[in-house]
């Protein structure tokens, strides 16, 4: 008797005993459905972080004051005002910095902005002509802003696009004015959108670092320079991250007369990145070994059915062998069959795990839409899966038809 | 003509626990080709035994069993599958047609087995031959008993066997369909000269064949050519039998 034979009776069978073959088949389903669905959607997820952190810009570090210790007191990292427009100045020094591409130093405030009727608490961030490059924010009408709004400390502004929809309904902002902090501001370009993220830019607006310093924050100094919140750095090669974060630190140390302890932090891009897929990775692990006990109880199930199926099918058997059925034969007719009820079973959980992916995909989430990825991978894992588990659980009750003695099986009431 | 059974001295005793019982105890037994034999006895005789023996599903404890000239005693269980399958037709007391299985495929069976070619072909034939070929697609469940019974016949057929074991054929059928079932047994056997062993313990079925050979506690107790007054009084019975279902 060749294979086809047996996946031809194995169908004939399992059709005879559809409701309870569509049972069986159905923790396999289940099983293989969960995993599939909840590897996409993992991947999916990381996918979304990684284009979040990505579109902040590429090849990042972002440069933190720390905290400062007064009288013992250490104050949480960040308060420290001890980066200046000077520090970012001299970090664009090709010389003692040859790492890094460009430097991009901001201050941030939180405000109150007017227009018209309009008004919204939104972010401002004070920021040079090198923001755009670094931190990967092109405008989607008008101008960003220019190195002569920044020497001249001039009320120009650049809206998210969150912001201009809200302040404007629609409107075209260019050239209209707002008021922060009641000083106008004339408005020069909207950013184009990115969909929220880890730090919404679409909800921020954008002027002169300087302009941010005398106007918005007010003018606070260390060691004779002007304060900024943060500087972001791009690096000019991904591979030489490291060697960047030891530079900036080396010229920083020798600006703020470091001895101990340093008064700022840098955090690298990439390390967020990696962070991020260390912690989905286990995620996603974590969520299909759970998946898989359901693969693994699906299996139980396709033996408990096999078993039953054998004992009620005895007399078949004592026919068959009797006419000249070897106990290999009827060994393959019933593992096939735990086979073909498992891979027909692991097939429409595919189907149906890409369904639940196709389902999640696009349901918006705090600003990301996520889209789940169905990878080639956990697919043909699935099946490999599933069909040893057919093979695994379909092995003993097969073995037992294949010994039964043809005398006893014909007997069998 | 050639025997196509030659059983020598069989011994069979099974173990059931403790206990050995001895359902075979010497039995010498030939069969010529085309020949109709009966064998009979009362339940626990052995007959069963010996048909299992004859049907090479079990084997012999002692003893020698050649099968169309082929010695068949110390074969293990797959090479008894093969022998089955290619020179044994079984037609069982109840049918054992495969359930929800049209006949033609319970007919194609043993040529599955045998990897034969040709099989639809071969079964349709088989089911000519026992003139059921309009109920190639319906399954046991569509079919009487005396169909169903036919439709073994075509299986036990199909694959061209040494010999048809035919065990208590007419013993789940009323009398009418049991006359034809034995009609077809008569007919495979003249046309086609196809040698039928029948187990029975019905005196009225035994007397049809040529020779019955009767058993009681494993031994063969006689062995004789059935005699023309006993087939008279088989037919007779069956006459009879006959009239009383048509007065009912």
């Amino acid at each position: 008797m060749n294979f086809f034979e047996s996946i031809r009776i194995a169908f004939r069978s399992l059709r005879a005993n559809r409701m309870r073959a569509g049972l069986t088949m159905l923790g396999i389903i289940i099983g293989v459905a969960a995993v599939i669905a909840l590897q996409g959607i993992g991947q999916g997820a990381q996918n979304a972080i990684n284009s979040q952190i990505e579109s902040m810009g590429t090849n990042l570090l972002f440069i933190q004051p720390g905290s400062t210790q007064q009288g013992g007191v250490r104050t949480a990292t960040g308060s420290a005002a001890s980066l200046t427009l000077e520090d970012a100045r001299a970090l664009a020094d090709p010389a003692s910095v040859p790492s890094v591409a460009a430097v991009a130093p901001e201050t941030d405030a939180f405000a109150q902005v007017v227009a018209g009727s309009q008004n919204i608490n939104v972010r401002i961030a004070g920021v040079t002509p090198e923001y755009e490059t670094v931190r990967n924010m092109p405008v989607e009408s008008g101008d960003f802003i220019q190195q002569a709004h920044v020497d001249s400390s001039s009320a120009v502004a650049v809206l998210g696009s969150t912001a201009a929809s809200e302040l404007f309904d629609g409107a075209d902002p260019i050239d209209q004015t707002i008021y922060v902090n009641r000083v106008p501001f004339r408005v020069i370009g909207v950013l184009k959108s990115k969909g929220g993220g880890i730090s919404n830019s679409d909800d921020t607006v954008l002027v002169p670092i300087t302009t941010a310093q005398t106007r918005l924050t007010g003018n606070r100094f260390s060691r004779g320079g002007h304060v900024v919140s943060s500087i972001n750095v791009q690096v000019i090669d991904k591979n030489n991250m490291s060697q960047a974060i030891e530079e900036i630190s080396a010229v920083l140390r020798e600006r703020h007369r470091i001895i101990y302890d340093d008064d700022f932090r840098v955090q690298n891009q990439q390390d967020m990145l990696q962070s991020v897929t260390q912690i989905m990775s286990i995620l996603t692990l974590f969520l299909s070994s759970i998946a898989g006990i359901s693969l693994l109880v699906g299996g139980i199930g396709i033996m408990n059915i096999m078993l039953v199926s054998v004992t009620e099918r005895t007399r078949e058997i004592g026919i068959r062998k009797a006419a000249g059925a070897l106990g290999r034969d009827v060994l393959a007719q019933f593992l096939v069959e735990a086979i073909v009820l498992s891979v027909l079973g692991g097939a429409l959980g595919i189907l149906l795990g890409v369904g639940i992916g196709k389902l999640v995909s696009g349901i918006n989430m705090g600003g990301m839409t996520l889209t789940a990825q169905v990878q080639l991978n956990s697919v043909l894992l699935a099946v490999a899966f599933s069909a040893a588990v057919g093979l695994f659980f379909g092995v003993y009750p097969a073995w037992r038809a294949a010994k039964l003695h043809p005398i006893d099986a014909l007997r069998y009431e | 003509m050639a025997n196509v059974i030659e059983l020598i001295d069989a011994h069979k005793t099974y173990k059931m626990g403790d206990v050995e019982v001895q359902a075979l105890r010497g039995v010498s037994l030939n069969v010529r080709e085309g020949e109709m034999l009966a064998i009979m006895g009362a339940s626990g005789s052995g007959k069963s035994t010996l048909m299992n023996i004859l049907g090479c599903l079990d084997g012999l404890t002692s003893g020698t069993y050649h099968l169309a000239g082929e010695d068949v005693s110390g074969l293990d269980d797959d090479h008894l599958a093969r022998i089955r399958n290619k020179r044994i037709g079984f037609v069982f007391q109840s049918f054992n047609l495969l359930p929800r299985t049209a006949a033609v495929d319970s007919v194609e069976l043993p040529l599955i087995y045998a990897g034969a070619r040709d099989r639809r072909k071969r079964a349709l034939a088989a089911l000519e031959s026992v003139g059921l070929a309009e109920r190639a697609n319906h399954r046991p469940n569509q079919l009487s008993g005396g169909e169903q019974q036919r439709v073994a016949i075509a299986r036990a057929l199909v694959n061209d066997p040494a010999i048809i074991l035919a065990d208590e054929p007419t013993g789940n059928l009323d009398s009418k369909a049991g006359r034809e079932v034995m009609a077809i047994f008569h007919r495979l056997h003249q046309e086609r000269g196809i040698t039928v062993v029948l187990v029975t313990h019905e005196p009225s079925l035994g007397a049809q064949a040529e020779r019955i050979v009767r058993i009681r506690d494993g031994q063969v107790i006689s062995d004789a050519p059935v005699t023309a007054e006993q087939k008279a009084a088989a037919a007779a019975n069956h006459y009879s039998k006959g009239t009383e279902e048509v007065a009912a």
